[in-house]
């Protein structure tokens, strides 16, 4: 069966993101992985408290993401007759859509824009934009 | 006018007072035999024994494990489920923070003061076989920690003492070094990790901002400092106000890393002098001219200052090793080697030859980080008062770290008490201002006699412990030799 790859972050564009990627799949039949991207890089610098804590805080950001943005929008997915299953990980963005779709063999990735400002999409970087420079796969990024 | 007075005595009262109290510890801690005319303290023996010691026991792991130590900080050997939690590179990160500080800057310019230019030959040396003695400690740290009810983590000597001796049947010995070690780790925590921190980051703002003339001369200024200093500390340890230490945390390697580079920078003005450098360095090592105590003074003078640079079995260390997610312990042993590496052999190394080849140790009355700025000086005559936010920002670093491992001695010896906790930090906050008031000597003296104490708990319980180490290293080298233990692939092309 086809698949597409969406990810969502708990945003508005997010949802939308879903919802594209939901009407794209159910036309073609095909199933939808919704992916949860906790962002992570192991080369930041913590302080040795929240080294001390980090697998509580893992374990917590793992299931806020299951919770209160994974599991509502699958339910909403599966309830509008969409086969669609979620996942959650962390890493960097990007890079975790371009794994899930490679793993997957998915032949469509859906994301969101935020909207961000030029300074900031500068500085910190933006998920549609690495993703169209690192993906195997045709990239949609809904407004 | 009587306002200024009486501060200026208050000043002077916390001075007398603590000098009689340091000078009481150090005759106890760095009890000394004579060796060639040299005073020579056994604890500094003591560490230096337990480097050559674990190099030669574990047959070279510092040079042998150095490749390997980066690689499993490069994340070659992270596997898909450990993403998100505490890295290789998070843990030497954080304790990296703890170590390069003022010891690399103050310390080394105290060594070449007392020493010559020949004490950084025997800091490398003391850098390159401390790694061993890291190597040894933190795989036990990891090893032994405690995973707590709530799924934190806890770790360091307390740990290993208590719980890696119990193992053997020595479970009151064990105890008691545990105990023995978390008391010194938390007088340590207060001194070296503290005041020193406080009173050198004082000396240098003071000195930018025109000595005693200037706005900080006054004698009370010190005090008020001090106070400043400690509201800042206070809002993140019991505020906790997390945000401000991790801007701290953010902005020490990129300082770190600015530090480094305008050493380069003066040495680079100063091309033609390297060599000179270099051979005052060699022949200062091994015949000093005009350094009481000849050669054997000089070694002291650079293993002690190296062992209170990297801390190199103190026991300080493996407490922010501990909380790496891994289920191998020797792992975190191998990256923690890179640690005294970092801080003695590269930047203790460049703020030497800096001093060295300026040739700012020479002028009398200049001490501590004050030389180092003026080595600074002569190339990038605006370096001081960069200097002196980088003295600031790793002494308040520095600090946060040290109240930290002082914070968990605490909580291991009074059964992670919320009131202890908090008289402990009350009694942090207030050693930063007495930190800040007091004079130099007094408070290297005391803060060096407090940490090397640490050393003595905490290398007996690693002697006893050592096969267990050897056992982890052992079985995860012929993991690695029959392929069980590979890089991980990962699925990018």
């Amino acid at each position: 069966m086809e698949v597409a790859v969406v990810g969502v972050d708990g945003s508005e564009a997010g949802s939308r993101a879903a919802e594209f990627a939901a009407r794209h799949v159910r036309d073609a039949s095909a199933q939808l992985v919704v992916v949860f991207v906790v962002p992570w890089s192991p080369y930041s610098v913590q302080t040795p408290e929240e080294n001390e804590r980090r697998r509580i805080t893992k374990k917590q950001e793992v299931s806020t993401a299951w919770e209160d943005v994974v599991q509502p929008l699958l339910d909403r997915l599966q309830a509008e007759g969409t086969v669609a299953e979620g996942v959650v990980k962390h890493g960097h963005p990007a890079e975790v859509l371009c794994d899930i779709a490679r793993e997957r063999g998915a032949s469509h990735l859906v994301v969101g824009r935020r909207g961000q400002s030029r300074v900031r999409a500068l500085l910190f970087g933006s998920t549609p934009v690495n993703l169209i420079q690192m993906s195997d796969v045709p990239v949609t990024v809904v407004p | 006018m009587s306002g200024v007075l009486l501060a200026a005595s208050i000043d002077e009262t916390i001075n007398d007072g603590f000098e009689r109290v340091s000078t009481f510890v150090q005759d106890i801690i760095f009890y000394s035999v004579p060796i060639a005319g040299f005073p020579f303290p056994l604890v500094v023996g003591w560490l230096a024994f337990a480097a050559v010691f674990f190099t030669v026991y574990f047959r070279a792991i510092n040079v042998r494990g150095f490749t390997h130590a980066i690689a499993l900080v490069k994340g070659d050997y992270t596997g898909p489920d450990e993403v998100g939690e505490v890295s290789h590179f998070q843990a030497l990160a954080t304790a990296v923070s703890g170590t390069v500080g003022l010891g690399n800057i103050a310390g080394v310019a105290v060594a070449i003061t007392v020493g010559g230019p020949g004490a950084t030959f025997w800091m490398i040396i003391a850098g390159l076989l401390s790694m061993s003695t890291k190597f040894t400690e933190c795989t036990l740290g990891v090893k032994y920690r405690r995973e707590n009810a709530d799924g934190s983590v806890s770790g360091g000597p307390m740990y290993y003492l208590s719980r890696g001796l119990a193992e053997q049947g020595k479970v009151r010995l064990g105890k008691f070094l545990a105990v023995a070690f978390a008391i010194f780790c938390i007088f340590g925590s207060l001194g070296g990790g503290n005041a020193f921190q406080s009173n050198q980051a004082f000396s240098q703002l003071r000195s930018v901002t025109g000595g005693d003339d200037g706005f900080l001369g006054g004698g009370s200024a010190g005090v008020v400092f001090g106070i400043v200093m400690a509201l800042c500390v206070g809002v993140v340890i019991i505020g906790g106000i997390k945000r401000i230490a991790k801007v701290t945390d953010k902005l020490v390697p990129f300082m770190a890393v600015f530090y480094v580079t305008s050493c380069f920078i003066v040495l680079g003005g100063n091309l033609g002098e390297i060599p000179g450098a270099f051979r005052l360095i060699f022949d200062g090592a091994f015949s000093p001219e005009g350094i009481t105590g000849g050669v054997v003074g000089v070694l002291i003078t650079g293993f002690q200052r190296a062992a209170f640079s990297n801390e190199a079995g103190l026991g300080s260390a493996p407490i922010a090793h501990s909380a790496v997610q891994t289920n191998r312990p020797v792992t975190e042993g191998y990256v923690s080697l890179l640690e005294p590496f970092i801080d003695t052999v590269v930047v203790c190394t460049m703020t030497a030859l800096t001093i060295v080849i300026t040739g700012a140790y020479t002028q009398v009355g200049t001490e501590g980080v004050q030389l180092t700025s003026d080595a600074f000086a002569t190339v990038l005559p605006w370096f001081p008062n960069v200097l002196a936010v980088a003295v600031v920002l790793f002494a308040f670093s520095t600090m946060l770290a040290w109240s930290y491992y002082g914070a968990k001695a605490t909580a291991y010896l009074f059964n992670e008490s919320k009131t202890a906790d908090l008289v402990y930090k009350g009694i942090f906050l207030t050693f930063v201002v007495i930190g800040a008031a007091s004079s130099l000597d007094v408070i290297i003296g005391f803060s060096d006699a407090m940490i090397f104490a640490m050393s003595i708990p905490n290398l007996i319980g690693v002697y006893l412990l050592v096969r267990v180490v050897k056992r982890e290293l052992t079985e995860y080298e012929s993991g690695l030799r029959s392929g069980e233990i590979a890089k991980i692939k990962t699925t990018a092309s």
